[in-house]
């Protein structure tokens, strides 16, 4: 499928003589130079990265590292110095201002950090501007207004003032007002970056539940690791005024591309972020019901384990056997494990915090069990894998590998940093 | 024991502006007789229509009014001021001044505020009304006053040519103060919704521009009552002259009550206007 945004090797300068920034950055200079060489200040230098419909990609960065302007190139807000944004095929860049107007009506909802409300307006009145401005009629819009109120909880509110709202529910009829014109794409620019902490996580939350059901394309910006890591189905990293990774979160906790992006991701809590797909190794043995007893003590021999999980041939998880069943069953003579299979075992899916597996853990004394949806075995984790994973920030090459079983293409072990562009 | 500048003669500044503005009477003699009847019957007409009721149903109606605009205060205020202007014999001079500085501030707003506007969007346009602006507040605004006589007459037209000039600054400045003044995050907020400039001008800056432009309307009212008594100079009546007849009679008690009916008539027009100014509901 399409991308739903497209943005290929956009650069901006400010100033009066763009042209020989774009000069000096194509001769490899940096930021620095060119603005001591040029008094070009230089916004973002080639950043390419793709949307897809129904994302959530987060930008984020330090503040001075281009995020806002990228943002804002997306809807022409400011106008790109070279390069092309394509939204649905169409390279917005080339279009008259008319039609970007028409595009921003349309297409585009956005919300700011400050949450720029219209004191003059009333929360309705705030919550239908983007529809006032396409020309819909009062009936209409003031319709879609109220529902779009009721979506982020302000039913109730709608004759009151921006001013007599608390902050977190400014954000909502920021929200609101984005929402209203249903947009494709959702700019979220800081969104939540003002309110304080904990307002911050439920809106956090509500987003994404939210986005559960209108499904939008958002494009979020934050300097903050633990929301980009919350929020983003793929994050992109700025520094400087160019992309350093982009990646899965989990990419970017397990394998930072850069120093710069291993001391981002140093203070994160990864007892929230990292989770069990990605910290859990290939259950390389597993037996069958079918398999005789006798196959399973020696496979257990092997790897000096005490017990074994069961799967059937396609791969879904049974339950377990102990050594000692076992060892018991073989005595008994009997052909296969049926008789012995335990079924007490911890089975997780591999979104799952490891924060949640602690409990588990200390309760049981074989591995948790990893599976899919369809109940498939997709790995298992001991307590040691989450110390480590807990101990180190990055855990070496050949666990991360591990983890990502063979042949099971699990979507949390996404291995798309392909594109990744690492600038100069 | 010539205080004359040596070698070269006098720069004939005055001459220059005298043959300029001969020009520009005799060339748009038309526009200015035209413009000279159309406000000249305006103001005579208004005059006539306050002064036709008893003075009593009109100061009722003032202080309704005022009441209405700006609460119960006020509207009590305008009826006693009001009241004792009648009693003190200068109802008629106050209808006549109230009328030139009402026409007068009307012309002048209605200059001022697309200047303004349009100073508030462009930085170029900014920069060359500055000084001009600059110039029309500092030239002593009796020299106005000779060149209004040969465009419009002697009488309230030229009164009011001049009390526009010298008012009309402080509504430019401050409707480009005030529509400058509307937060960026706003503007860029309508932007992001695809807002045309005019959308933008009439939903998002002129609305939050309005207390400022208000203020700036206040400040040219209180202009426009500062200059009636210069403008009773070349025949505007009202109670300028009054003013202005006590002040060549050296009558004192007529000239302080004259005075004093100006400042009554001042606080009731600024305590109103200043209260258009204040959004209805007390915002951020």
């Amino acid at each position: 499928m399409q991308p739903k945004i497209q943005v290929k090797n956009v650069t901006k300068v400010f100033g009066d003589h763009p042209e020989r920034a774009l000069q000096l950055l194509d001769e490899g200079l940096d930021r620095k130079e060119i603005l001591q060489r040029t008094g070009q200040t230089v916004g973002i230098q080639n950043v390419c990265f793709d949307v897809a419909q129904g994302e959530i990609l987060v930008v984020m960065g330090l503040s001075g590292c281009g995020k806002s302007t990228l943002i804002r190139c997306l809807n022409r807000l400011i106008e790109p110095t070279a390069g092309e944004v394509v939204i649905d095929g169409e390279d917005i860049l080339k279009l008259s201002n008319d039609q970007v107007l028409e595009r921003r009506r349309r297409k585009f909802g956005m919300v700011f950090q400050n949450f720029a409300l219209f004191p003059h307006r009333t929360i309705m009145e705030n919550a239908a501007f983007g529809l006032e401005i396409g020309g819909t009629d009062k009936e209409t819009r003031d319709a879609k207004a109220t529902e779009a109120l009721k979506l982020v909880g302000l039913d109730g509110w709608e004759q009151s003032y921006p001013s007599q709202l608390s902050g977190g529910m400014q954000q909502r009829v920021g929200l609101a007002r984005a929402l209203a014109v249903d947009p494709d794409i959702l700019l979220m620019d800081e969104a939540f970056s003002a309110l304080d902490p904990l307002i911050r996580r439920d809106m956090q939350d509500e987003l994404l539940a939210l986005q559960s059901r209108v499904k939008k394309t958002i494009v979020f910006i934050t300097h903050d690791l633990d929301e980009a890591l919350r929020l983003g189905d793929r994050i992109v990293l700025m520094k400087d005024g160019y992309v350093v990774q982009i990646g899965t979160p989990e990419d970017i906790l397990t394998s930072p591309a850069s120093r710069y992006v291993e001391r981002f991701v140093e203070d994160v809590d990864k007892t929230q972020i990292l989770t069990a797909g990605a910290i859990m190794h290939d259950s390389r043995i597993r037996v069958t019901p079918n398999d005789g007893p006798r196959t399973a003590l020696h496979k257990m021999d092997q790897e000096s384990f005490y017990s074994v999980f069961v799967t059937q041939r396609d791969g879904t998880l049974e339950g377990y056997v102990w050594a000692e069943d076992a060892a018991e069953a073989v005595k008994r003579k009997e052909k296969t494990l049926e008789g012995i299979i335990q079924r007490d075992h911890y089975a997780v899916k591999p979104d799952e915090s490891i924060g949640t597996l602690f409990q588990m853990l200390v309760d049981t004394r074989i591995p948790l069990a990893v599976v899919d949806d369809n109940g498939k075995l997709l790995g298992t984790i001991v307590k040691t894998q989450v110390l480590a994973a807990l101990a180190d920030a990055q855990p070496d090459k050949e666990d991360a590998e591990a983890g990502d079983g063979e042949g099971e293409t699990e979507p949390t072990q996404a291995q798309e940093t392909a594109e990744a562009k690492v600038g100069a | 024991m010539s205080q004359d500048f040596p070698f070269v003669g006098k720069f004939p500044l005055s001459d220059y502006i005298d043959d300029g503005l001969d020009w520009l009477t005799t060339t748009f003699s038309g526009v200015t007789r035209a413009i000279s009847t159309v406000l000249g019957n305006g103001v005579e007409g208004v005059v006539t229509a306050l002064s036709f009721p008893p003075p009593w149903v009109v100061i009722l109606g003032f202080a309704a009014l005022a009441w209405y605009l700006a609460g119960r205060r006020v509207g009590i205020g305008t009826a006693a001021g009001l009241l004792f202007l009648w009693n003190l014999q200068l109802w008629q001079a106050t209808v006549e001044t109230f009328t030139l500085v009402l026409f007068a501030t009307a012309v002048a707003v209605a200059i001022a505020l697309p200047l303004g506007i349009l100073g508030g969007l462009s930085d170029r346009f900014k920069a060359a009304v500055m000084p001009v602006l600059d110039f029309m507040q500092t030239m002593p605004a009796f020299v106005y006053l000779i060149p209004a006589i040969p465009f419009f007459g002697l009488g309230q037209v030229s009164a009011m040519f001049a009390t526009v000039i010298f008012s009309m600054p402080p509504a430019i400045r401050l409707t480009i103060l005030g529509i400058r003044q509307v937060p960026k995050e706003l503007v860029e907020a309508s932007d992001a919704f695809g807002a045309n400039w005019r959308q933008k001008l009439f939903k998002v800056q002129m609305p939050l521009a309005v207390p400022t432009i208000m203020a700036g309307i206040n400040q040219t009212i209180m202009l426009a009552l500062s200059m009636v008594v210069i403008a009773a100079m070349i025949g505007a009546g009202g109670l300028g002259g009054e003013v202005w007849r006590a002040i060549q009679r050296l009558q004192p008690g007529n000239g302080f009550e004259a005075g004093i009916a100006i400042v009554i008539l001042a606080m009731i027009l600024d305590r109103v206007t200043q209260k258009i100014g204040q959004p209805k509901k007390k915002q951020q």
